[in-house]
This record gives structure tokens, sequence and C-alpha cells, in this order.
């Protein structure tokens, strides 16, 4: 779109000033090619935000911005329950908590060059992945209530991972304030058979390996060395997330004139934090977080157990899980005051920066483990966040690279076997059940990750650490 | 004069969105349910062997039509189907539909991706000019 449309506030830093009915300013962070790539979409998703009841600050987007629901993919906004502020099922979307994670190994190239195929092989049988694929795990209704509560934790209870673990994990791996109660019977059912399962799209499971070190300091503080293999988990709350998503969209539109609330698109679906409805959403959702962390963890299981069988030298020891869909309750200065937020991250990671209190102690210093996905076959980055990302966004950085065309245009570029096959080329194994899915993912189908991140870097919203490249995809 | 009924996708950055065409709104509606089947799977590959009958209500069209590719969604998830005809009766902002569809079988139908919802982005339901109807939203995957 056109930089004329903005303030130009700092070289990375978009402005848009309150116009119509904005109650606060919109922020686009991004370099100016960036800027120029982006839909005009993202321009008018950034004001409609900034118009919901009790906003604060600004309503951002992040360097990977487009087009999304209701709230640009890449938005941020957070809300002050003191200002009649509000909680939006929009604003957190469908993949509730969808997030990456990963873990170290310990291994280097050499290590695994021999197995390579049979552990591509290997992850592929082991990793439910694509639709209509379920996973071995059935909860009854009482296991599935306390997974709903416990998230993590009660996946580590359950015997899937360690203890250790849970420290890695955003909120502990156990959100708080989740009631399952709130949670359908339709999204429970809908996860029933969902559990250990990757989902397809833009999922995926990698073995990745270290190519740049950047920051060598948090790098080692990171335990992140050049050359080193790691593995990327990348998926969401399944069915439960998607059907919550859905239902409580339809709640909140239909529910927003009784609030009061003039919807400026009906996508911005939202209620009043301490309306019923809105108390209701924030239970259901927070309990589809848990969900989604007790599957990513439950796959991190199925993970280390392959390794186990292939190079049972490897420790796989989780660096951190991110969430990019959330609405969380969090501390942020606003005007020199502390005020209790509640944070809407949508296709944005939380980034909190050095010193903050609900990092681990180990990883204080350094700030939260930021980790961005690329697509498949691209590199993905580890960044981490800054005091200054704090002071500015919230404490929010990038998610991913953004698609740069459609499903449809991907499919009529490029065939699914021959990405498989080039990818191949150049030694990275794909392995999918659907070659229709792998051709609509190509990599030429997204945005060069390498600038969003370079642009998240350069507005000090999260510094860059480390680089790593795909070795093996495991892909929804 | 009647309309040829047909569905296709529109871009939208992100995702894709389906849209139906028919000479009756109701027509639109099977059409659109086609284009979701089509997101996943080519919808003639799609045998009609199992019928399932489904009800739906919602204040107005658009939110209809949210509201019945969503129940479509459901029941692909939780019955492990795909759906490649349809029948919609609309009865005001009520609907009552007959779908016929088959098990999933990834090996036969090579599911593209998983559809996790209808969204309010893009929605529309109206009669064009030329007197046909349109029904169509942008679909998250």
């Amino acid at each position: 779109m056109d930089p004329a449309l903005f303030e130009r506030a700092s070289e990375h830093e978009w402005r848009i000033k309150p116009f119509g009915k904005m109650r606060v300013p919109g922020v686009i962070f991004a370099s100016e090619a960036l800027l120029r790539e982006m839909d005009t979409k993202v321009y008018e998703q950034v004001a409609n935000v900034a118009m919901l009841p009790g906003i604060v600050g600004a309503s951002f987007a992040m360097p990977d911005a487009h087009w999304g629901y209701g709230f640009p993919i890449g938005g941020i906004a957070a809300f002050d329950i003191d200002e009649g502020g509000v909680v939006s099922a929009g604003g957190v979307g469908f993949d509730i908590s969808c997030g990456v994670r990963t873990l170290l190994t310990g291994l280097r190239a050499e290590d695994i060059n021999t197995v390579k195929e049979r552990l591509a092989e290997s992850l592929f049988r082991a990793i439910p992945a694509g639709m209509g694929s379920t996973g071995a795990i059935r909860l009854d209704a009482v296991e599935m209530d306390m997974m709903l509560k416990g998230g993590a934790r009660w996946a580590v209870e359950r015997g899937f991972g360690n203890e250790s673990d849970l420290a890695r994990i955003e909120e502990g791996g156990c959100m708080k304030g989740a009631d399952p109660t709130q949670v359908s019977d339709q999204a429970k059912k809908r996860q029933r058979n969902e559990m250990g399962t990757l989902g397809s799209g833009n999922h995926y499971l990698e073995i990745q390996q270290v190519a740049d070190v950047y920051a060598p300091q948090i790098a080692t503080t990171f335990g992140v060395n050049k050359g080193d293999i790691v593995v990327s988990i990348h998926c969401g709350s399944r069915g439960l997330g998607h059907q919550i998503g859905t239902e409580f969209l339809k709640r909140m539109v239909i529910a927003a004139p009784g609030h009061g609330i003039e919807l400026p698109d009906r996508e911005l679906a939202c209620a009043p934090i301490q309306s019923k409805l809105g108390k209701e959403y924030l239970g259901a959702m927070r309990a589809a977080i848990n969900c989604a962390l007790a599957n990513r963890q439950i796959l991190t299981h199925l993970t280390r157990e392959v390794f186990e069988q292939i190079l049972p030298q490897a420790k796989l020891p989780l660096l951190y899980d991110v969430s990019h869909n959330t609405c969380k309750v969090e501390d942020h200065n606003v005007n020199g005051r502390t005020k209790k937020l509640y944070v809407h991250r949508k296709g944005a990671t939380r980034a909190f920066g050095p010193g903050h209190p609900d990092l681990p102690k180990e990883l204080r210093d350094a700030g939260q483990p930021v980790l961005i996905g690329g697509s498949m076959g691209t590199s993905s980055y580890i960044l981490a966040g800054t005091k200054r990302g704090m002071q500015v966004a919230f404490g929010s950085a990038c998610h991913g690279a953004g698609r740069a065309m459609s499903r449809h245009q991907a499919l009529r570029s490029w065939s699914g076997r021959k990405v498989v096959d080039d990818l191949a080329g150049h030694g990275i194994l794909i392995r999918s059940p659907s070659m229709r899915g792998v051709a609509e993912e190509a990599p030429g189908a997204y945005k060069d990750v390498g600038a969003v991140v370079d642009a998240a870097d350069q507005a000090g919203l999260a510094r860059k650490v480390a680089r790593v490249v795909p070795l093996i995809c495991i892909k929804g | 004069m009647t309309t040829a009924a047909r569905w296709e996708h529109f871009s939208h950055q992100a995702d894709v969105g389906v849209r139906g065409i028919g000479s009756m709104l109701e027509e639109a509606f099977e059409q659109a349910a086609m284009a979701l089947t089509a997101v996943i799977a080519d919808p003639s590959e799609v045998a009609p062997g199992e019928m399932i009958e489904l009800l739906c209500e919602a204040p107005d069209a658009e939110l209809l039509l949210v509201d019945w590719l969503n129940k479509l969604i459901y029941e692909m998830a939780t019955r492990n189907m795909l759906f490649g005809r349809f029948a919609v009766h609309l009865d005001g902002t009520r609907l009552a539909a007959q779908v016929w569809g088959e098990a999933l079988e990834p090996a036969r139908h090579h599911p593209a991706v998983e559809v996790k919802g209808a969204t309010y982005t893009a929605l529309k339901v109206e009669q064009q000019p030329d007197g046909s109807w349109l029904a169509q939203c942008v679909v998250d995957v």
C-alpha cells in the first residue's frame, strides 16, 4: 500500500492518525518495502481495531501483517477493563494458541546424515498429520476436562514429557482461568480423535540446523550453537479451538448491539470483558490454550520416542514454546502507570524483554525466545524479546512469513511432487500425506521471512539471535 | 431465465473464499457448500453413499450461510466424512438440508487441507442484477 497513507514516525514505524471513530492511532512496524507490499486491507483492519471500546495505546500491526479476519494477521491490541475494554473472539481467531516450540537435540549434522531418511520416515509414521488423521489418545469426559484445565502440565503428569519442559512454556505450561464448563460438547467432540495430531495447512514438524548465529551471548544462554540440530513443531488447539472460535464469534456478533457495541466489521465480534459472555469466552479460550499446549506436549513426546529409537544419545530439552493467537492478561506500563491489560495477539508472538518476571530464571537476562517459523523449505529464526518491544508494542513481535500468494495461485504455479523433488535436491526431505497441500504451501507462495525478521529486529521489537534451515519437514 | 448453478473460489491472502451462485438462494447455498468441499478435495471424487440431515438457524441470511458452512465443517471433522451432494431447503432464517457423502480416505481423496471455520470476512448473500443469487465468505484453513 501507499506509504503516503501514513505518518512515518521512524524508519520502521508507520502511524495512522485517528480519524472517524478511531479511539487510538494505528501503528504498523515495517520496512518501507514490506509496507508497500502489504494489502490496503491491513490499513483498514488496523483502523477498525482502533475503534473497539477500551483499546489502549494503539492498534498495532507487525512486519508480517496481512489481510486477516477483523484483526489483521499480525495484529495486536490491548484493552483496559476500567475503560470498558472488550475481549474479541475475532481478535484471537479460530486456531486458538496456535504456536511454535523448538527442542534442542545436542546433535550435529554428521550425527543425523546417515539416518536422515529413516528419521524422516519414522517421524512421518509417528506424527499424525493432515486432514482425517487421528491420534492414539482418547480422552473420556473427565480426562478431557482435566486436560482443558491442566494444559501441558496435564500432559506431563500423564507421562508425555518432563517436568522441566513446563518452565519453558508460556504460563508454565498451564493457562490459569480455564473453564471447561464453557467449552461446548460439540467442541469437545471435535477434539475427541485429535489429541496429539499436527493438523494441516501451514502446520509442520521440522528437523532444522542452526545456520547462523547473530547474537552469540544470547544464543549461548538459549543453548543454540552454529551447526546444531534442533526440532521445531508448529500447530495449535486443533478442532476444539476452531469450534470455540466459531461458536463465540457468532454469539458475540449477535450480542454486540445488546452490549452497546457497534462493530465496524462483524469479524471483530467482541464482548465487554466484564460481561457474562466476555467471561465465558475467556474461560473457554483459556481452555483452548491449554488444549494447544497439551497437544504440542504430546507431539514432543512422540518426537522424543522416535529419537530414542534412532538416535538414543540425544536428549531433546525444550528451548521454548510460544503461542500466536491468544488474549492474555498482562501488566504493562501505560503513561507511567502499571496497568493490567487484556492483550490480543492475532498471528503475533509474545516477546517479553530481559528481566520480565514471567520468564524462567535462566532466560531472564536474555529475554524471551521468540520462535519465527518460515515456510516449508525456507529459513526459520530464533529471536529474543527486548526492553524496547515492551515499551512500544506491549512486548510483541512478528510470527512468520505470511503468504505472498493465495492457495489457488500456488496450486496453479507448482506441482506438489516437483516441490518435493526440488527440495530433496537441496537436501530437504518433505513428508506429507497430500501433494496438493504441498503445492499450496510451496516456499514461493510465502513472503521472505528474512525481510520480516530484519524489520522486527531493526524496529527493536525483538533481537535476531539465530537462523535455522530445514533438513526434514513433516507437513500436515 | 435461470442461471446455471456453479461454484468458484476467490482469493484471500492467507486463506480462500468460497462462492456459490444459483437461480435460487437455496441453490447458491448448495453451491457454496460444494466450493467448501473443493477447498479440501475434488467434489466429483466424493461418492454420495451416505445421507445425513442437518438443521441451522441464524438471525439473517448471511449469518445463516456461515452457520451452514460451519455445520458442514463440524460434520466433516467429527464424522471424518466428505460431502459431494447437497439439497438445501430454506424457510426464513431456518435451513434444513440433506447432504450426501462418504468416509474420508486420504489415499483416494488426497485432502489438501482441513478447514477450521467459515468467517464473516467477504461475507455476502445477495441477489445479483441478473436475478441470480450469490452466497460467499472466506474460510479459514
